[in-house]
């Protein structure tokens, strides 16, 4: 994906950033297509006693296509009194902090969109952006359902932001670093007790952060049981109930794409991300065969985050407001000191 | 200074090199948050002016990268977009239930706050201008966080310690007055 990958063609710059453009697009539209087709269709369908779309394709496999063809196709409905500017410019807020977010994400030794030096830190500042999204749309939308929702989403993607923050600390502690690239690197070629075999995946040692993190990252996707925002008996859809056509399906986009981002972001963090054990982190192997790894990662834990979507019963406010500042948040501080202890220690 | 180099057309930082680029991207960041900020403070609507904000605010954190410093640029957008920003959105749908034009958007305060502003804008030229003077921006590439973490640890740790301190204090004092009892 750079120049770096010793092509036997040299790139300019502008065809550099168009391949890069053309496989952030796919980076980002590809494990959302595979995560409402597994997990949304057929997944909840099993789980329901149900089969889920069987029509379209084998075991309804074109269904995203045909479903996307029906959105494109309805009405672009503006409410009487919506603020035009701002409703228009909403979903494409929420869907620039998805692609800003993909970019982060390295998927092997030479193949990732941009080396930056703050890394994960830079992940997770343009994730908030989407907030600013989602209160664009709940107030342009003039309708008491959407400011109602838009403000539960702020209050809760604002209060969960800190433990996903701060659980991620512990990582970067023990990796010492911020890159992305050197934290994989660092679990890699990492050992557990002076034996290298498996690297040392830091979910084994910062498993209470992986948990905080995949909790926060539920909430930050307003998924039940913390779905609150979009509380279909009380709000109707909360933010999203006067859109239709396209920018619903832009909000859906950036929905199911967020959420392949943040599990490909666990992955990366706390799974070794593109690596394998058994193979030399440097070989050129892991370029081609790294993104395939990285999306079967990203299909495993967004398998549990699923799993807890459609388990469990939804929040009540102030649970869940308390949960983040009472639980979760002393406990990823005391993971922090903790591991700050440990790693001055050994 | 860099930035006057850059209005000049030309940057003539060792060799001569010009760095169009950059240059470019100075002029459409600059005329973006010039325009946003003057709508901000023109504009009737309190959500729009805040969201003529994140525009100006977005801008800065471009500037910061275009100076090579990334880690304080990114702060920028987590701190002031993604906090700030979304608390002012907040605090006015809380409170504010109307749509559309606000009525009680005058500007009738409109001289002390072009006074404020033309002060703030004289003691910030006048401080940067003193410190810089001539010195040409150095092209010994972006800094880079661990750098940066090591100077705040160590040559700057006692300034740092007091803003903590002194943003405890406000925390603290936040509490206090919003607690009734």
């Amino acid at each position: 994906m750079n120049g770096s990958l010793t092509l036997a063609v040299e790139l300019a710059w502008w065809q550099q950033t168009g391949i890069r453009a053309l496989v952030g697009l796919l980076a980002v539209l590809l494990p959302a297509g595979t995560l409402v087709y597994l997990f949304l269709f057929k997944m909840m369908s099993f789980m329901q006693s149900r089969l889920g779309p069987m029509e379209a394709g084998p075991y309804g496999s074109l269904q995203l296509l045909a479903e996307v063809g029906k959105f494109l196709q309805k009405e672009d409905i503006f409410p009487r009194k919506a603020d035009r500017w701002v409703f228009m410019a909403a979903p494409f807020v929420v869907l620039i902090s998805t692609f800003l977010l993909v970019l982060v994400i390295p998927a092997g030794p030479d193949a990732w969109f941009i080396d930056v030096d703050t890394g994960i830190f830079f992940a997770l500042a343009v994730s908030s952006i989407s907030v600013i999204g989602i209160l664009m749309a709940g107030w342009a939308s003039s309708s008491k359902y959407s400011l109602l929702g838009a403000l539960r989403a702020a209050g809760q993607l604002v209060a969960y932001e800190l433990p996903l923050v701060l659980a991620v600390m512990g990582v970067v502690i023990q990796a010492g670093t911020l890159n992305v690239q050197d934290i994989v690197m660092a679990q890699a070629t990492g050992e557990i007790f002076g034996w290298g075999g498996i690297g040392n995946p830091f979910i084994l040692t910062q498993f209470l952060g992986f948990a905080i993190f995949l909790i926060a990252v539920q909430a930050e996707l307003t998924q039940p049981p913390f779905d609150m925002p979009v509380a279909e008996s009380e709000l109707v859809t909360g933010y999203l109930t006067e859109y239709s056509g396209l920018r619903f399906l832009l909000f859906f986009i950036a929905e199911f794409a967020t959420a392949g981002i943040f599990s490909a972001l666990a992955s990366t963090l706390f799974l070794g991300g593109w690596y394998v054990p058994g193979l030399d982190p440097t070989s050129n192997l892991f370029n081609v065969l790294g993104p395939a790894i990285l999306l079967g990662k990203v299909i495993l834990v967004a398998f549990l985050i699923f799993w807890f979507r459609f388990t469990y019963p939804r929040f009540r406010e102030d649970q869940l407001q308390q949960l983040a500042w009472k639980v979760l948040i002393p406990l990823s501080l005391v993971n922090i000191v903790v591991t700050g202890i440990l790693k001055v220690v050994f | 200074m860099s930035v006057l180099a850059a209005l000049e057309g030309m940057d003539r930082l060792s060799g001569g090199e010009v760095l169009i680029a950059q240059n470019v991207a100075f002029g459409v960041l600059a005329l973006a948050m010039v325009a946003a900020a003057l709508r901000m403070v023109t504009t009737r609507n309190v959500v729009h002016a805040a969201l003529y904000l994140v525009v100006v605010l977005a801008g800065v954190a471009g500037m910061f990268i275009l100076l090579g410093a990334e880690f304080v640029g990114v702060t920028q957008v987590l701190v002031y977009i993604g906090a700030i920003v979304v608390l002012f959105l907040f605090g006015i749908m809380l409170t504010k239930g109307s749509f559309g034009e606000d009525d009680g958007v005058t500007g009738e305060r409109r001289l002390v706050a072009g006074l404020v502003g033309l002060l703030v804008f004289g003691v910030m030229a006048a401080a940067l201008v003193e410190s810089f003077e001539d010195a040409e921006l150095s092209r010994s590439g972006p800094s880079t966080t661990a750098e940066l973490a090591d100077s705040i640890f160590s040559d700057y740790i006692v300034p740092f310690e007091a803003v903590s301190v002194l943003l405890l204090a406000a925390l603290i004092g936040a509490i206090v007055v919003a607690r009734r009892d």
